[in-house]
């Protein structure tokens, strides 16, 4: 009993601190992108506009970085704290990945975000534009080795046994270009576009609802639902092919995703329903006949396995079930908004003011569907740790519930603090207008 | 021939931790002595180190990831029995982090309030460290004398942070900051070498296999050379307060140094004391020379674009320089 409350005790604060960690790079790599496209503009058309733009959307850039950095460092020292089994069994793949992502990426974004936060007076407009490329560049690049590890995890490749019966690299580039990494990467790079996309546009609107004359948070705003407009729907697709991607390499976590307890043909798609685990049934259920065959195989009576095929390594249903339907409806939400948004803004009319409080409502849905998309994909590959190769009960440390406690206590306290200080800078900084900075 | 990658792989990790210590060093020495200081001469002290703590502490990040993906089974011996100092460490990090981008865009008691937290947090960070250190150098040995030790350590390492930082300080600030940090130096200088000195003394007497290491005659004779030097240092430390901008900063690098080749010495060839070495603890050579690879070509492109960095942020700071 003992050991299985540790381990839930090790599981919630891993989730608690890898989930308020990727609230901030799921914007740094969109907004960094953003921030070379305003730098650019400046250097183009040398208007003061464009740089107020720029230096405005710097200090959310940085202050959200700096969140990002410090909350990383407590995960590069808790894979180790709360899962020193991890390492044992599948170090030999997992710690190059991770070591390439901080010879490669951490030094690169740190060192040049220097330049390019303070450098601006003292290094060439070449060289400062050139920083800040880099610093995009090192924020998709630590997201390429991340998502590398992480679909390592979820469809294991190209790894062998050595003589001594530990778990290696075969060949590298099947490790690091396992089944899922294209779609994961592919899934995230376009959900941190669509989650910066989105605080872009919503802490303009936020402005405009208090200066409604001020044209660079119209521009912004503009730049904002323009880009949400293109990348939701193409999110939508990447989607699409990376569920089908999990169906053919994870189909079980397609079953939790879906609740098919039993598998066959014709299965139909649950629209709602409370999944039961001790009947293994879907009360409550709302569905379409046939529905889920249609989507998932394109064939109405296409066969589909149910939970029933992968007994007893199931994952648990309601919340992948749930968090898939949250996902899902953001992102439909924000296709909505977002294309509306473009058509009421379209050839610079000025927003609504109902229209500015819907995106400022929605500053950070992404953020909800980046969380509820990461619980889908990370419940759904339990009990394992690494799909087939390593179960998570296996993996935690011999770390007493108490000093568990005591240091999830700290960490609750110290991220709260940190998320509530953060919005609270976001929206003042928001509020703010760019008169008086020089 | 073949290489000895564990070796190779310790001395990398090795390197890594000394720039961690070294530069994030200053930059917590420089958060610690922030309560000395006036609101003007903060905001210089916070411009000083602005551009350079992100990569800074990006050294940790590859002094523990070295850690882990070298020797595997040595992170989760390391890690689980430095549980909780990690932990107070992490916590000091990331409230420090924080403060400096919410001290300068807070007002009134927020401010007060960021300030505070620059403060605690750093302070905690550097106590955390300096206690890990010296649960490290004792094999994590439970006792009163070892928590003892581990404590004086802890002191010890929070004095040379706070020397580093104000010579730090002395060399990018001028005028009245600068003499404040020459008397914080003073300070510092003493502390160090108190603590230098208890844990030269402990250091044999809370550990068997140290003592061995260091009182083997005629090895001893050969030996001695490091603490002469250490001390050398010192002195010349002192003598160039207040003379030269650069000396007390260099001279504070050079203990450091022969600090952390002592301690070196004395934990070789293990990573856990007396339980397991490098041998033991590392992980497949195709690991490590897979990452080897990767560190040849990337290690020295860090070290040119750091070199880059500094050069571009030479000079004396001033306050709000760095606000953005």
């Amino acid at each position: 009993m003992e050991a299985s409350d540790a381990l839930q005790l090790a599981r919630v604060q891993f989730g608690l601190n890898i989930g308020f960690h990727i609230l901030f790079p799921s914007i740094t790599i969109g907004l960094a992108w953003l921030l070379v496209y305003f730098r650019a503009r400046y250097a183009l058309t040398a208007e003061a506009a464009w740089l107020a733009t720029y230096r405005r959307w710097t200090k959310v850039f940085a202050l959200t970085f700096a969140m990002g950095v410090v909350s990383g460092i407590v995960m590069s020292f808790q894979f180790g704290t709360n899962w020193p089994g991890y390492m044992n069994t599948v170090g030999n793949v997992a710690g190059p990945l991770l070591a390439y992502e901080v010879l490669t990426a951490f030094f690169l974004e740190a060192t040049f975000l220097g330049v390019m936060l303070f450098g601006m007076n003292r290094v060439p407009g070449w060289v400062h534009m050139t920083a800040s490329v880099l610093v995009a560049f090192g924020t998709t690049l630590s997201a390429f080795w991340i998502l590398a590890l992480n679909s390592w995890m979820q469809t294991p490749a190209g790894w062998a046994w050595n003589e001594a019966g530990k778990l290696i690299a075969g060949s590298w580039l099947e490790v690091i270009f396992n089944p899922s990494f294209p779609y994961r990467f592919v899934h995230m790079t376009l959900a941190s576009g669509l989650t910066a996309a989105f605080v872009v546009a919503g802490l303009s609107a936020w402005r405009l609802l208090k200066a409604p004359a001020d044209a660079a948070a119209a521009r912004t705003l503009r730049t904002g639902i323009v880009i949400a407009a293109v990348l939701a729907p193409l999110q939508i697709a990447a989607g699409d092919a990376h569920g089908l991607n999990t169906l053919e390499y994870q189909p079980e976590k397609i079953a939790a995703i879906e609740a098919i307890w039993k598998g066959g043909r014709g299965i139909p798609l649950e629209l709602f329903a409370i999944p039961n685990p001790a009947t293994k049934h879907n009360d409550w259920s709302i569905s379409i006949p046939k529905g889920a065959s249609l989507i998932l195989t394109h064939d109405p009576n296409g066969g589909l396995e149910g939970l029933d095929a992968f007994e007893p390594d199931v994952p648990p249903v309601a919340p992948v079930f749930f968090a898939f339907r949250i996902m899902v409806g953001l992102g439909f939400a924000m296709l909505a908004l977002s294309w509306l948004g473009a058509w009421m803004t379209r050839r610079a009319r000025a927003a609504p003011r109902w229209l500015l409080w819907g995106f400022a409502a929605a500053t950070f849905i992404g953020w909800g569907a980046t969380l509820a998309g990461w619980i889908v994909t990370e419940m759904g590959r339990q009990p394992w740790l690494v799909s087939g190769l390593l179960r998570t009960a296996d993996a935690v440390g011999d770390i007493s519930g108490a000093e568990l406690g005591a240091s999830l206590t700290g960490y609750v306290i110290t991220y709260s603090l940190m998320l509530l200080a953060y919005i609270v800078v976001l929206t003042h900084l928001a509020g703010e207008g760019d008169g008086g900075e020089k | 021939m073949s290489l000895d990658l564990p070796l190779v792989f310790t001395a990398l990790m090795g390197l890594a931790i000394l720039a961690y210590v070294v530069l994030d060093g200053y930059d917590l020495g420089v958060g610690m002595l922030m309560p000395a200081a006036s609101e003007e001469e903060q905001a210089v002290m916070v411009s000083s180190i602005g551009p350079f703590w992100d990569a800074n502490e990006t050294w940790l990040v590859l002094g523990v990831g070295l850690l882990l993906v070298a020797f595997p089974a040595a992170h989760g011996i390391v890690l689980g029995a430095l549980y909780l100092p990690v932990a107070a460490m992490l916590v000091g990090l990331m409230l420090r982090g924080a403060a400096f981008e919410f001290r300068v865009k807070a007002l009134g008691w927020h401010r007060e309030l960021w300030n505070w937290l620059f403060w605690f947090g750093s302070f905690l960070a550097s106590l955390a460290q300096g206690f890990m250190l010296g649960r490290t150098i004792t094999g994590y040995d439970s006792g009163f004398g070892y928590w003892l030790f581990s404590l004086v350590v802890a002191g010890g390492l929070c004095g040379g942070y706070m020397l580093l930082g104000a010579t730090w300080l002395i060399l990018r600030t001028e005028g009245a900051l600068q003499r404040k940090a020459i008397g914080w130096a003073r300070w510092g200088l003493g502390w160090v070498a108190l603590g230098v000195a208890l844990v030269s003394l402990a250091t044999p007497l809370a550990s068997e296999t140290v003592k061995m290491k260091w009182f083997d005659f005629p090895r001893t004779l050969g030996l001695m050379l490091l603490p002469l030097a250490t001390v050398a240092c010192g002195v010349w430390v002192w003598r160039s307060l207040g003379r030269s901008d650069w000396k007390p900063f260099a001279g504070t690098v050079a203990i450091f140094v022969l600090a952390f080749a002592g301690l070196a010495y004395s934990l070789f060839p293990y990573l856990v004391m007396d339980r397991m070495t490098l041998w033991q603890a590392a992980a497949d050579p195709s690991a490590l020379r897979f990452v080897l690879v990767g560190a040849l070509v990337v290690v020295p492109l860090i070290a040119a674009y750091t070199a880059f960095s500094y050069r571009v942020f030479r000079g004396k700071a001033r306050a709000g320089m760095y606000e953005h």
